[in-house]
């Protein structure tokens, strides 16, 4: 793709970062009470993806950090479900960071928010149960709650990073 | 970094940021409203199907007596979300015998007249048990 050295080695870095999150998070059970939510640390460097490195690398990340952890820790199925969730997130925050009207957490609850729809949505298909959708108003806020944790953790490492690493 | 200008103490949280969060939690609890209304009141219908084709479609919450002339009369009772069939001129008779249906996919046949009535998007069946 002819990428510049500096971002190669920071997209690189970065995908084994948000790869090494996800395997932490499973030894950390980080419990809300609820089963089936997660803080989903990975997205910590998603977000900060998109915004130091734009949308494309983002999106690269997120699939190969998927790919990877899937085929080392988890299975096929696991992949379809962070895939769905990953894509309609990242769907979600691209668009409403290009307005310019929302801050890092704005964006990032979004992307929670969403994260946890894709997911719910290929849940109930592939189980073909619509019963499932009654989960959806607290996956709706767990998702809140965790991109805000998200987004505040963005904010506070692109202030202490800005200007010590160089992108584009 | 482009939002240097927007440093301040909620982490550069914005309007839209605030509006943004009180539209979920709009939608969240309009869900789970919802959610609520549907379970107390199942919105269970009752489908009236003749020689194959639907007839008719009643509301469950409805409590009503309907004979149905077609190939031959059948009556059947809508009371409480319970459907009985309390009468038909078929000879076997088997439709009247039937115990009440209430729950979701639950059908009282009537072969001789060919009437099936079935319930759609009501209670649901009680499952035994689930497994991963």
């Amino acid at each position: 793709m002819g990428l510049p050295t500096n971002q190669l080695a920071l997209s690189g870095v970065l995908t084994a970062l948000a790869a090494i999150f996800s395997y932490v998070e499973a030894l950390i059970p980080f419990g809300f009470g609820v089963p089936g939510i997660k803080l989903g640390l990975a997205n910590v460097v998603i977000v900060f993806a998109l915004y130091s490195m734009g949308s494309g690398f983002a999106l690269l990340i997120s699939v190969v950090r998927i790919l990877v952890v899937s085929s080392l820790f988890g299975s096929p199925a696991i992949a379809l479900y962070s895939l769905a969730g990953a894509l309609l997130s990242l769907a979600v925050m691209v668009p409403l960071r290009k307005t310019g009207k929302f801050s890092m957490i704005g964006v990032s609850m979004a992307g929670g928010v969403f994260h946890n729809i894709g997911q719910l949505v290929v849940a109930a298909l592939v189980v073909e149960t619509f019963q499932m959708l009654y989960y959806f108003p607290v996956l709706l806020i767990a998702g809140m709650v965790t991109g805000i944790l998200i987004g505040v953790i963005v904010t506070r490492v692109s202030r202490t990073l800005e200007g010590k690493i160089t992108v584009l | 970094m482009k939002n240097k200008e927007k440093k301040n103490k909620f982490w550069g949280m914005t309007k839209a940021d605030i509006l943004l969060g009180l539209a979920f939690l709009l939608a969240g609890a309009f869900c789970f409203g919802g959610l609520i209304y549907l379970n107390q009141q199942p919105a269970g219908q009752l489908e009236v199907k003749v020689a194959g084709e639907i007839k008719a479609i009643y509301l469950l919450s409805e409590d009503q007596e309907v004979t149905l002339k077609e190939l031959g009369e059948n009556t059947f009772q809508i009371r409480d979300g319970v459907v009985e069939m309390v009468h038909a001129d078929c000879p076997d008779q088997y439709c009247v015998h039937h115990r009440p249906i209430s729950k979701n996919g639950e059908s009282i046949i009537c072969l001789p007249n060919q009437v099936v009535i079935t319930i759609r998007g009501g209670e649901e069946p009680v499952v035994d048990g689930t497994t991963n």
